[in-house]
């Protein structure tokens, strides 16, 4: 088993990533913050990150949030890739917070 | 009451990344038995003591979610009423012909103002359910395989207009509100759950920016005991699992969330209580709203309003 160093580029946040699990996988097994964790299956999109440096390997994605222009330019989902070197990443997704706060702001709309 | 009208949920459509994956994960993990596949590359499931041939079917797709949610009906004059019913109410309807879904009679498909797609059926073949109608067994040997839930019990769309929905569910197609979660005005529901029969829900609904999404397919378990059971095969299957196993305010069942392959949230769920149509609704202020989503953290978490397919 290897084990790279991933990087998040906004909060500064390092963690060490084995190769079998997913960046999200290895975030959370160590108990770091900084990407927004959803349904760790590609298919709801909030763990959206942009790989700025770095390999990797992935899997299928939900076309709802990856279009095939943003996977080229390693616009992916954290759930779906696994390091193959070190990585710096920059979050792209977003959790939305106060949904309840929202839904009325969106009613009054 | 007598049950005629809407009878039951009777299948969810699913969207799925990669198939084999999925076919192994719902057949293996899950325990679902499959029952066949189609020319359009449906895989079709269902749970170990259903006697229609399906509930669940999953489709290969490039993006997660669900296609279509299907109602049985009491049967084809019924099919006819409600059909009848919805266009006089002002709903477009269209009908599937009878096979296009495999063992399947007419369906009449319809879109609801979330943009969620429902279908109503009268006919699905009898399969059984492994043991014969004289003299059977208490259960049988699928029972212990895999998660095995014992059916496929409702599911939680979100969407913008669930006003208007639980309009055609309660004035077309004669559901009951049984229960409901108001926002901070007191005027406006937040979420609110629907029962044609009486479970206490069969189908329920969160409002939401976007619509036609869905938050969770549920399957019922018969004990807390089977529920823990599963969140054992779950971590060993490395499932993701969102919360759980805990216990639902609102309905009181008691309740896994975790997430199949492709990222489409489903339940194992327990329990809950018996619905009359002489019992008034329960309501949830928004400020208790943890509790009644999830009752022992008492908070939701920040998945719950966020994350759907």
């Amino acid at each position: 088993m290897a084990a790279f160093t991933v990087t998040i580029e906004d909060t500064g946040e390092t963690y060490r990533c084995p190769d079998y699990k997913t960046l999200l996988e290895g975030m959370e097994a160590l108990a770091k913050k900084g990407i927004p964790v959803g349904c760790r299956g590609g298919g709801c999109g909030v763990c959206k990150v942009e790989i700025v440096a770095g390999t990797y390997s992935k899997r299928v994605m939900s076309r709802d949030h990856v279009s095939e222009e943003e996977e080229v330019a390693h616009k992916v989902l954290a759930c779906r890739v696994k390091p193959t070197s070190d990585v710096t990443l920059r979050v792209l997704g977003k959790m939305k917070k106060n949904v309840c706060r929202d839904v009325n702001a969106a009613i009054a709309e | 009451m007598a049950m005629t009208g809407v009878l039951r949920p009777g299948h969810a459509v699913v969207r799925v990344l990669d198939l084999e994956e999925s076919v192994d994960f719902y057949g293996r993990v899950m325990g679902l038995k499959e029952t066949g596949r189609d020319k359009s590359g449906r895989v079709y499931f269902k749970c170990w003591d259903e006697r229609d041939h399906n509930s669940f079917v999953i489709r290969k797709a490039d993006r997660a979610g669900l296609d279509a949610f299907g109602f049985k009906v009491r049967d084809k004059a019924t099919l006819d009423r409600l059909e009848s019913d919805l266009k006089a109410y002002g709903v477009t309807t269209e009908r599937m012909p009878a096979g296009e879904m495999l063992e399947t009679g007419e369906r009449v498909r319809f879109k609801v103002p979330t943009g969620h797609v429902i279908e109503l059926y009268a006919e699905k073949k009898d399969v059984g359910n492994g043991m014969p109608y004289v003299n059977p067994e208490a259960w049988t040997p699928d029972a212990e395989k895999g998660i095995a839930p014992i059916r496929m019990d409702h599911c939680l769309i979100y969407g913008g207009d669930i006003d208007g929905n639980r309009k055609i569910f309660e004035d077309v197609l004669g559901f009951s509100l049984v229960e409901r979660v108001k926002l901070e005005d007191g005027v406006t529901d937040l979420a609110t759950w629907l029962t044609c029969s009486t479970k206490a829900h069969d189908i329920a609904m969160v409002r939401h920016a976007e619509d036609g999404k869905l938050h969770h397919v549920s399957f019922l378990l018969d004990s807390w005991e089977r529920v823990l059971r599963a969140a054992d095969l779950m971590s060993m299957n490395r499932v993701s699992i969102d919360i759980g196993p805990t216990r639902h305010g609102v309905t009181r069942g008691t309740t896994i969330y975790f997430f199949d392959p492709s990222g489409n949230r489903m339940e194992t769920f327990c329990g809950g209580y018996q619905w009359y149509p002489d019992m008034q609704p329960v309501t949830w202020t928004w400020d208790e709203v943890g509790a009644g989503v999830f009752y022992h953290d008492r908070k939701l978490n920040e998945r719950f309003l966020s994350v759907v397919t």
